[in-house]
């Protein structure tokens, strides 16, 4: 499935506290009001605004720090269609594909610029950058998780299969 | 061909002749989760069709980190989560128990060569008494709960080798922030650490729970240290029946070696807004600070307690500046009254609070306001983490904070040695 939408940059080492912070994890729990507060830190007006079908792009080992799995759900939560990245850190790696959100390994993620219109062919493995008319071949998950990806996540999975995939 | 710590304890626990780039499907040993992700444990458990766990003796739930609640939404959570662990008969630990990884220790649900995982990015503490254990979303963790199971792809080892005596005022937290500093934040990233060599030979074990507490801050699974002598005594004095566990083989292959002497190291601070953004004390000594913290799963134990305390005693906290003790489990707070430390953080000025992560994650006791400065013992330091994102975290020892407290703005420790 191809996938088009804005890009939303970012830099490296893109936190969970940045993503979404503690203060608000431990006081909201309802997806609706945390999402709102989703990469405030960096970008304040970016839950407000992000469209659904934007990607988020960041540097090098982005999602770097808690385990919290709220950190892909408010992003999931608000729209964003996948998140590609030059590396991932590896707990936001798996939490995202655990909840059925597209984590895209990129080499090539310095050349996407910020409002860029991007295309994500994942079952091609490549990212297409309209605004400037190149295109990016990514790393393929591996076969484990890309499974767990097509159902939508793991509970997805389990629910349609009745067991897990392990 | 020799195997790491790593590779032998996915080979046990998967029961095949595992090597580093693996994908095994592994039995674990033991599972933790805390209030701060229960809800969603919970919530993919229950949609998942779950009614009883795999094995609730070998499953711990944790109240931690917003420890008493401080709003109603997380009282809901909390309600749920013991009642939760109370129908199904796991290890549970109520309010004002402690930090979860150090009551993993206390409890005996780690063991050398054990394979844990946590619903908490600092689980790799562990790896401090020889067990594999990481970190793990919460719908993996009720993947887990359903079957005891989970893929792991087993790592490569990076080996970090300490060596030298540390000068006095240098204590394992300042070695491990030079170590995160040198390695950066995404320098281990999908890796396993080893840390080995003199200096964590001579460490004792909560020293050792120092390093491998960080291990996370590089990018890390785990940080391990095969255990030893020390290992064993110490897991015996908390009452359990400890065996060996696993040493990495001569022949092992490892990602890399890092080699580090520590025998002319200064204290060490991380500065905002990064863990790996680490100077030496002297370099940005005399920055006005607003909170001390003394505590977390890195720095809360009763030999953390016993350096600051001998900082402070007979010494006043800075007029303008408040500080928040959290002993990091109530057996640590027990010995450290016993001790008579807490008397002397009280007799300071500090505010005393029940065992729990404090104000480290930013969820109760401390929340900053925009424009102040906090000299924390913790492990993070990133923007918005404690409060405001307009506030500045700098990560330190405790002994720094200790004398950051005293003079009210951060200060080298062995500035006061040298006046003492």
């Amino acid at each position: 499935m191809v996938k088009r939408g804005k890009a939303w940059k970012f830099g490296d080492d893109v936190n969970t506290d940045i993503i979404i912070s503690g203060k608000y994890k431990f006081s909201i729990t309802d997806l609706d009001q945390l999402s709102k507060h989703a990469m405030e830190a960096a970008r304040l007006e970016f839950a407000a605004k992000v469209q659904k079908g934007d990607f988020v792009v960041g540097g090098r080992n982005f999602g770097c720090g808690s385990s919290r799995e709220q950190a892909p759900l408010v992003l999931k939560h608000l729209g964003v269609a996948a998140v590609i990245a030059k590396t991932f850190a590896r707990i936001f790696y798996r939490n995202a594909i655990n909840i059925g959100l597209p984590a895209v390994e990129c080499d090539w993620v310095d050349k996407i610029c910020d409002g860029d219109v991007l295309e994500v062919d994942l079952s091609k493995g490549v990212v297409r950058n309209i605004s400037c008319g190149e295109s990016y071949v990514v790393k393929p998950l591996p076969p484990q998780l890309q499974l767990i990806l097509d159902e939508g996540g793991l509970v997805s999975y389990v629910k349609k299969h009745g067991k897990l995939p392990w | 061909m020799g195997k790491t710590i790593s590779e032998k304890i996915f080979s046990r626990a998967s029961g095949k002749d595992a090597y580093k780039g693996d994908i095994v499907i592994a039995n674990v040993d033991g599972a933790m989760m805390h209030d701060g992700m229960a809800k969603l444990v919970l919530d993919a458990f229950h949609e998942m069709g779950g009614k009883q766990l795999w094995d609730p003796s070998k499953v711990a739930a944790v109240i931690d980190h917003v420890a008493p609640s401080a709003n109603e939404a997380i009282s809901v959570v909390q309600k749920n989560l013991r009642e939760f662990a109370l129908k199904h008969g796991v290890n549970f630990f109520e309010v004002g128990s402690g930090v979860c990884h150090q009551l993993m220790i206390e409890s005996g649900l780690v063991f050398p060569g054990g394979l844990v995982v946590g619903s908490d990015s600092h689980t790799c503490t562990y790896g401090a008494v020889g067990a594999f254990a990481t970190g793990i979303g919460s719908t993996e963790m009720a993947a887990v709960f359903l079957s005891g199971k989970l893929w792991f792809k087993v790592p490569e080892t990076l080996k970090i080798s300490v060596e030298g005596k540390l000068p006095p005022m240098v204590f394992p937290k300042d070695v491990i922030l030079k170590i995160v500093g040198t390695v950066k934040a995404d320098g281990a990233n999908y890796k396993a650490i080893e840390y080995c060599g003199s200096t964590v030979r001579e460490m004792d074990v909560e020293g050792r729970l120092t390093l491998s507490n960080m291990a996370i801050e590089m990018g890390a699974k785990t940080g391990l240290i095969e255990p030893d002598r020390k290992t064993l005594a110490y897991l015996r004095s908390l009452g359990h029946t400890a065996q060996m566990g696993y040493k990495s083989d001569e022949d092992a292959e490892y990602f890399q070696k890092l080699f580090l002497d520590v025998s002319d190291l200064e204290p060490q601070v991380a500065c905002p807004d990064l863990v790996d953004n680490v100077k030496p004390v002297s370099e940005v000594e005399g920055k006005e600070v607003n909170q001390v913290f003394l505590g977390s799963c890195t720095n809360g134990r009763l030999s953390d307690l016993r350096v600051a305390a001998k900082i402070l005693r007979g010494n006043k906290v800075k007029r303008g500046v408040r500080v928040i003790v959290t002993p990091a489990s109530r057996m640590v707070y027990m010995q450290a009254l016993k001790e008579g430390l807490i008397e002397i953080f009280l007799d300071a000025g500090c505010a005393v609070c029940n065992p729990g992560c404090g104000p480290c994650a930013g969820g109760h006791q401390g929340i900053l306001a925009s424009g102040e400065v906090c000299v924390s013992t913790s492990n993070r330091n990133f923007k918005a983490r404690m409060g405001s994102a307009e506030s500045q975290i700098f990560l330190v020892s405790p002994a720094t904070a200790a004398a950051s407290a005293v003079e009210g703005k951060l200060t080298d420790p062995r500035r006061l040695l040298k006046e003492a």
